[in-house]
């Protein structure tokens, strides 16, 4: 949130934004004690009528599998989707598995055990992930299934980005996933992925781009949009928004058209300070369709 | 005989002094039911507290327990985003619990004791202050710090060391080679027991080196002049004189190791699947609540609570046991 300092000093509106869960987010919001949230895992249409609430997209980011083998370093080792999902599934154990060999002719591997490396708190990057493995693996979607928190049948759990890249960066032979800001910042070695399209894709701003540019927000209720797994040869497959929420019907109305002065803003100014965070800004279209829903469904007077 | 006679001055005074004193003492007296009563009351808030805590948490868990009932205690599914119901069992915690907790006595125990003996029965004079001082810091650290450790140094020097050399060892044994099977694991039940054991040592050397200090030493010294080595002084006199403080010292620490919750959710891999193998990743109890209250909900929120609710009754029921051990321990002594 380094843009709502930039965005007090610029205005001297201050914000008070508490980095949480995004479960616990949308508990807050849903119990009234904050303005907005915001959550990597998009409510349904029919949950933010229920609770009146209005949702759009705000930033995108990626999420990245890292990992560490001695030797091998970013961009060296490709995966696809199924083996990814089997390497989470405990079937692919170890490095020099068939299923990895066929993708990385020419990479030598260690005949070593795969530490598998997950979330252990409930989280929105695990949401997408795990929905990203259910798109590609039908045992995957019936095993483990899609959520913040999921059933993990293989693997040690790491509490948040952090966790998990520290446990990664500790552990030989690992293999985790993280926030492609996280992995960027903390400069991870993390794997190409084979994409829908059977592309060789690198985990980077036009990739993931690439993935938004082809969802169909104006025709999603509530923006309800997961980016993973987009058509497109260029397409990163594990995109993901950040969604932000808000009432309807505001209690604090000063708060609130305060809030939505902030997004306003950081659509229009914030574009650049996204990228240096290493998110990625919403394209111009959307940003449009979403000042149109601001106008229209919420209560700002 | 005499008779005194008071003038009417020095009556006054005295009546006056009279006053004065029944005045005082009733000043004393109700500083003194204030007293009591501040005292009371500061005890009753304990049983308040605890009677509050368990109501709480019986309210927190009713919905899991109406809806798990019995077999929350032997599932090992853990599912909080199963559909259309999440499916969750605490066997995996509580296995982790009870299981990384008898780890950590197994080898706490032996050390602790043996740290004892020598500080009271062999240590030359010069160096029982330093090493009592150093045991009793290792008490002070905060368990963080010891997860921190426990993750960046242990864990790596562990799996990549003395794990291999294990594993290898017991490969062809069966049943051991199950309990003691591959891969190497930073991050694995055994790790946190033996974070477990360092955390919990103060606690059983502490107590040992206290009661062993209360060993007459006319009996050590009778001992010893009937020819007994120190191995015999200590089996025969000291350890049968002091089992009860002993045991306690003992209890207390596993009362701690049962519900530690950071150093052990750093290392012990949170994973719900039971495993054979001790150098697995598995959880406790107090690890899985660490690591998943804060973004549950629902039943997956309950269940947690459910859980916390359970170590409550176990570490209650583990107090309760070294109580009733050492009242029978007590009884016998006295015979």
């Amino acid at each position: 949130m380094r843009s709502a300092d930039a965005y007090k000093t610029e205005t001297g509106n201050g914000l008070n934004y508490q980095s949480i869960g995004s479960g616990a987010g949308i508990k807050q919001i849903k119990a009234k004690t904050v303005t907005f949230g915001a959550t990597d895992a998009p409510l349904t249409a029919e949950d933010l009528k229920k609770d009146g609430l209005v949702q759009w997209p705000m930033v995108m980011g990626g999420i990245v599998p890292v990992f560490n083998i001695e030797g091998v370093k970013s961009g060296e080792l490709v995966l696809d989707g199924a083996t990814l999902a089997s390497i989470y599934l405990g079937t692919v154990k170890s490095w020099d598995d068939a299923a990895i060999a066929k993708l990385n002719p020419g990479l030598k591997l260690p005949a070593a055990a795969i530490t598998v490396v997950r979330r252990s708190d409930g989280s929105g990057t695990t949401f997408n992930f795990t929905d990203y493995l259910a798109k590609v693996s039908p045992e995957w979607q019936s095993k483990a299934g899609v959520g913040t928190a999921v059933e993990w049948p293989v693997g040690v759990g790491a509490k948040g980005n952090d966790g998990v890249a520290g446990n990664v960066g500790q552990t030989k032979n690992s293999i985790g996933y993280v926030e492609y800001a996280y992995a960027k910042q903390n400069k991870l070695t993390y794997a190409d992925l084979i994409n829908g399209a059977g592309k060789r894709v690198s985990p980077t701003t036009p990739s993931f781009q690439a993935a938004a540019a082809n969802a169909d927000w104006a025709n999603s209720p509530g923006y309800f949009q997961i980016l993973t797994n987009q058509k497109g040869d260029a397409s990163w497959p594990i995109t993901a928004a950040t969604f932000i929420l808000m009432y309807a019907d505001p209690g604090d109305k000063a708060a609130a058209s305060e809030a939505v002065k902030f997004f306003a803003w950081s659509f229009e100014k914030g574009d650049k300070m996204a990228e240096a965070l290493d998110y990625i800004p919403m394209p111009k279209p959307v940003v449009e369709l979403i000042a149109k829903t601001w106008a229209a469904d919420i209560k700002l007077k | 005989m005499s008779e005194v006679v008071l003038s009417e001055q020095t009556r006054t005074k005295l009546a006056a002094n009279a006053d004065a004193r029944v005045g005082h003492l009733r000043r004393l007296l109700a500083g003194d039911a204030a007293f009591y009563w501040a005292c009371r009351i500061a005890a009753y808030s304990v049983l308040l507290l605890l009677g509050g805590i368990i109501v709480s948490l019986i309210v927190g868990a009713w919905p899991a327990i109406k809806t798990f009932g019995y077999h929350f205690l032997t599932t090992q599914r853990w599912a909080p985003s199963a559909r259309p119901e999440p499916i969750l069992g605490g066997l995996g915690p509580i296995y982790g619990t009870l299981v990384s907790s008898a780890i950590a006595m197994l080898i706490a125990v032996p050390v602790g004791l043996g740290i004892a003996i020598f500080l009271t029965e062999l240590c030359p004079p010069r160096l029982r202050r330093p090493i009592g001082m150093a045991i009793e810091l290792l008490a002070g650290i905060p368990s963080i710090i010891y997860g921190m450790w426990g993750f960046f140094v242990l864990g790596p020097f562990l799996a990549d060391t003395f794990q291999p050399w294990v594993i290898s060892a017991f490969a062809g044994i069966p049943v051991l080679r199950d309990v003691f099977a591959g891969p190497a694991s930073n991050l694995s039940l055994f790790n946190a027991s033996l974070i477990l054991a360092i955390m919990v040592l103060p606690f059983i050397t502490a107590i040992a080196k206290d009661v062993f200090a209360t060993v007459p030493p006319v009996l050590k010294e009778a001992a010893y002049g009937l020819g007994c080595t120190t191995w015999e002084v200590v089996g025969n006199v000291v350890l049968p004189y002091t089992r009860v403080g002993v045991i306690g010292g003992g209890m207390l620490a596993l009362g701690r190791a049962l519900g530690e919750t950071m150093a052990v959710t750093f290392i012990i891999g949170n994973s719900f699947p039971i495993k054979a193998s001790i150098f697995a990743p598995a959880t406790t109890i107090s690890s899985a609540i660490a690591s998943e209250f804060a973004e549950s909900d629902g039943l997956h929120q309950s269940s947690l609570i459910l859980l916390g609710l359970l170590l409550f009754v176990l570490t209650f029921c583990v107090l309760s046991v070294a109580r009733l051990m050492l009242m029978r321990l007590e009884t016998k002594a006295g015979k």
